[in-house]
């Protein structure tokens, strides 16, 4: 479906292009006798279309620049319309449960007129032609939302014209509902009957503009994820359900330090078990391939091998901590006769842990090779394939399968090239997993950090609030580099984390000076984004930090928020919670409220919870949030993305760490991971989603609402308890 | 390897397995019942959670020599053909699955519950439900949709 039968006059679309030469071709996909439509960037001054792009300072945050890098190919989508009436759009995104697909298929749906139940949403293939798809930062209906309104309008208006045409009356006669074209006598086609037409329309006869978000009527309902009933039936196809012929059972024995490589191995034993197919070395361990998991695990163990130290021998938590401790740039010293509070805040090496652990499918032969992994980032696995087993990127083709999680993980894919390691071995293909100890002992962390934060103040007002960070490196060297620069923002290497920081955080409040500084030092441990990345630490140690400063200087803390705050949408979400929870009502002892905000990804969250400290361990009972992400699509979806970050916030400030213990992680599964289970959870937790207002432009939700859950539980638990939490999660440090 | 003749879903299988072979590998290896998803391989997380005869078990942990004639129901064989079970369709109305890689083993947990227990207080839920872990914390709606299938079953 690559040839172009009918050009069309070019067509600007996104909300840059006014200042921008940049010109979009939308055109029909020949090939097809259906309508199936794209665009591409065209115009062989491509290299130089000087797209003018904003300095860094006014890239409000890092989703911007994924937007902004993707911009050159935002309408570089695929939608069709198929003969028997049904519309499918191709994502070019990862959905990983946070219900992407499904606010797809509403917006689709609502702006195409057609019926929702016959529009479905696929995860598309790595597209070459998009190299800056990347699943993050919460950006996917922010950098989606033009380019998707824009080709369903298209689409229609093609749809409607062919049935114009087909009828002999005028096309502004004609409207649209369920997939089908009435006219006003009553004649009616369905969209299936016109697409072969449809795509024969060189000019539409009626406007392409989207709809304004008052007539949409699908999106901003609460819809049940498309996937739903797949998944109570256990229908659902993950990376390792889906089925490949011939592809066996993959699994490796890893070294018990991080990072151990080989020394010496022999599988003399492995090799003659039942079952085994085959033994492969790889740079960090000896894969074993055979016709069942079970007998693979079973080789595996057999195989005798000595492994190297690895890098990060003698280095555990202690050590870790002092660094960052030594490391972090000093705090200003206060005035004399000013008041101040100086606070600091500890933060574990935090495991993402998706409950679908790492697996991939690969299927190498001579030249090419053919890829099933849930990537957040296809187009920078397939050139790390590529390299690994020495064929062209372009001949990578890679499969997105819907993942059982990520939460950041799957910015990475180690075990794709593994897997593509051992299907070249072996000439066959294979499906390797990493099992839970794998995936926990030698993944990825949140970084270990440190927060080192005063304020001062004089009578009422707040004259300085300075936060400075020491972290253990993050790694981004995931693509998102590449889009960095392409976003035409010049950053050498060792600054790369300094932009994200900068980009990331956010201190909604006027509080005089502010300053925020972040040091990193590489421990060689791996680390990688953790959902919310830097603002899920640093700016919930500030909603931390910020109660704490209101009780001390003698404010209620919603009050004291109130007086400070510089965002019209925190402002609104507080005021709401601090309703809806009945801020400030008495509780019995042990028990308190705790209220925290964040602004981040053009949106806004508050939250309030209920905690009891009275029984064997802290538990909430109630919680409250209210979030205003500009444009709700899918209420439901978004309303479980505030209600499992509240569980993320708990399990990470209350529960759950990773520990390093003289260069190996301690924790290998869920008995030890100590993430929150049903008796940790609130029994309720009620989700107010503010609804779109007029010309208002959607905001980010996925990682919205971590930093603000997990400060009001924080603030509550240090209310009901007198105490001031200073090293998470509180019940490890308490 | 020894032959062993099962009643998976209500159907006969006869694989050829080695005695210690837990049920999870027979299931998705040898059957390509792919339901049952290994979260853990040690019997924590819950996300292969089936039913053995009348028990609510972790077919990661149970060879395939221990079963015996007992029939095994995945989540595949809860629906009665394209009637969905009362638990499915509160999950499905409740919306509660948002990766669902863990909700198999919700669901089949929840419908022993609910046999037990045909409107189970707070208590009783975290009881029978704390050992199923849920990565993207669904347990609120998970909650919600026991309340809602008791409330179903109870109304018929
Ligand atoms: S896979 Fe069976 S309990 Fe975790
Ligand atoms: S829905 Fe993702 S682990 Fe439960």
């Amino acid at each position: 479906m690559s040839h172009r039968l009918n050009r069309n006059a070019p067509h600007d679309t996104t909300p840059e292009s006014s200042t921008t030469r940049r010109r979009f071709l939308q055109y029909t996909l020949g090939g097809s006798a259906t309508l199936v439509l794209g665009g591409a960037f065209v115009g062989a001054d491509d290299a130089e279309a000087s797209v003018s792009l904003p300095e860094l300072g006014e890239i409000l945050d890092f989703a911007d620049v994924i937007r902004l890098a993707e911009t050159p190919y935002a309408n570089n989508l695929v939608l069709e319309v198929t003969a028997d009436n049904r519309v499918r759009f191709e994502l070019p995104r990862l959905d990983k449960g946070q219900g992407i697909a499904t606010a797809f298929a509403m917006l689709v749906a609502d702006e195409l007129d057609a019926d929702y139940a016959r529009t479905d949403v696929v995860l598309s293939d790595r597209r070459a032609d998009r190299p800056f798809s990347i699943t993050g930062n919460s950006a996917a209906i922010r950098a989606l939302w033009g380019p998707v309104r824009s080709l369903s309008a298209q689409a229609r208006a093609r749809l409607v014209t062919a049935a114009a045409r087909r009828w002999n009356v005028s096309a502004s006669s004609l409207r649209t509902s369920q997939s089908k074209v009435i006219a006003t006598d009553g004649r009616s086609a369905t969209y299936g009957e016109l697409s072969a037409d449809a795509a024969l329309v060189l000019v539409p006869l009626i406007s392409v503009t989207p709809k304004s978000i008052s007539q949409y009527k699908v999106v901003g309902t609460a819809r049940p994820r498309k996937n739903a009933r797949d998944i109570v039936t256990g229908a659902q196809k993950y990376t390792l359900d889906v089925d490949v012929p011939g592809a066996m059972p993959t699994v490796v024995a890893r070294a018990p330090d991080i990072k151990g490589a080989v020394l010496s191995w022999n599988g003399s034993v492995a090799s003659s078990m039942p079952g085994v197919l085959g033994i492969v070395p790889l740079p960090n361990g000896i894969a074993v391939t055979a016709r069942t998991f079970k007998q693979a695990f079973d080789a595996r163990d057999a195989l005798q091998i000595t492994w190297r130290p690895g890098p990060v021998r003698g280095l555990s938590d202690a050590n870790v901590r002092s660094t960052l401790q030594q490391i972090n740039t000093p705090l200003t010293p206060v005035l004399p006769l000013v008041g101040s509070l100086t606070a600091t805040y500890e933060f574990p090496y935090l495991a993402h842990a998706m409950m679908e652990v790492m697996a991939a499918v690969a299927d190498v032969r001579g030249q090419s090779a053919e890829i099933w992994y849930a990537s957040q980032s296809p187009n920078y696995i397939a050139a790390e394939i590529a390299q690994a087993i020495g064929i062209p990127a372009s001949k990578v083709k890679i499969h997105v399968p819907f993942a059982g999680g990520s939460f950041g993980r799957r910015l990475f894919g180690e075990v794709a090239i593994e897997a593509a390691l051992v299907s070249k071995a072996l000439g066959r293909p294979v499906k390797l997993m990493w099992t839970r100890n794998d995936d926990m002992r030698h993944g990825r962390f949140r970084p270990m950090s440190r927060c080192a934060i005063r304020a001062s103040w004089l009578a009422g007002a707040t004259l300085s609030f300075e936060h400075h960070v020491a972290a253990a490196r993050n790694d981004f060297r995931h693509g998102l580099g590449d889009a960095l620069s392409a976003a035409g923002v010049n950053v050498v290497p060792d600054l790369f984390n300094q932009v994200g920081f900068v980009t990331m955080i956010s201190l909604p409040y006027r509080f005089g000076s502010t300053s925020t500084k972040l040091v990193e030092r590489e421990f060689n441990v791996p680390t990688g984004s953790w959902r919310s990345v830097y603002s899920g630490v640093m700016t919930a140690a500030n909603e931390i930090f910020i109660d704490e400063m209101a009780r001390a200087r003698g404010y209620d803390e919603v009050d004291f928020r109130l007086r400070h705050l510089d965002s019209a949408a925190a402002e609104r979400c507080l005021r709401h919670v601090a309703s809806a929870g009945s801020w400030g009502r008495a509780m019995p002892p042990g028990h308190a409220q705790g209220i925290a905000i964040h602004a981040e990804y053009r949106s806004a969250v508050a939250y309030l919870v209920e905690i009891d400290t009275t029984g064997p361990e802290p538990r909430l009972s109630k919680a409250y949030c209210a979030v205003d992400v500009g444009v709700p699509v899918n209420v439901s979806g978004l309303s479980a993305q505030m209600q499992g970050s509240l569980i993320d916030a708990w399990s990470s400030m209350f529960r759950a760490g990773n520990h390093l213990d003289d260069g190996r992680i301690r924790e290998g599964s869920f008995g030890d991971f100590l993430w929150s289970r049903m008796n940790h959870s609130p029994i309720t937790t009620e989700v107010h989603v503010f609804p779109a207002e007029a010309g208002a432009q959607p905001g980010g939700a996925g990682e919205l609402g971590i930093t603000a859950a997990a400060a009001a539980c924080v603030n509550a638990y240090a209310r009901a308890t007198g105490t001031r939490p200073r090293r998470f999660p509180i019940q490890e440090f308490a | 390897m020894p032959v062993y003749t099962l009643t998976v879903n209500g159907e006969e299988r006869v694989v050829d397995a080695p005695a210690d072979m837990p049920l999870l590998y027979v299931l998705r290896d040898l059957l390509g019942i792919t339901g049952p998803k290994y979260g853990c391989g040690v019997g924590i997380c819950g996300a292969c959670t089936s039913h053995i005869g009348d028990n609510v078990a972790r077919p990661c942990i149970v060879p395939i020599q221990s079963i015996g004639a007992q029939p095994v129901t995945t989540i595949e064989g809860l629906a009665n053909g394209g009637v969905l079970h009362p638990v499915q369709q509160a999950w499905i109305d409740e919306d509660v699955a948002q990766c669902g890689f863990c909700q198999p083993g919700q669901i089949m947990t929840a419908v022993r519950l609910l046999e037990q227990h045909s409107n189970p207080t707070d208590a009783q839920i975290d009881a029978a439900m704390s050992e199923n872990v849920c990565r993207c914390g669904t347990y609120v709606r998970i909650r919600a949709a026991i309340k809602r299938a008791a409330a179903a079953s109870g109304s018929r």
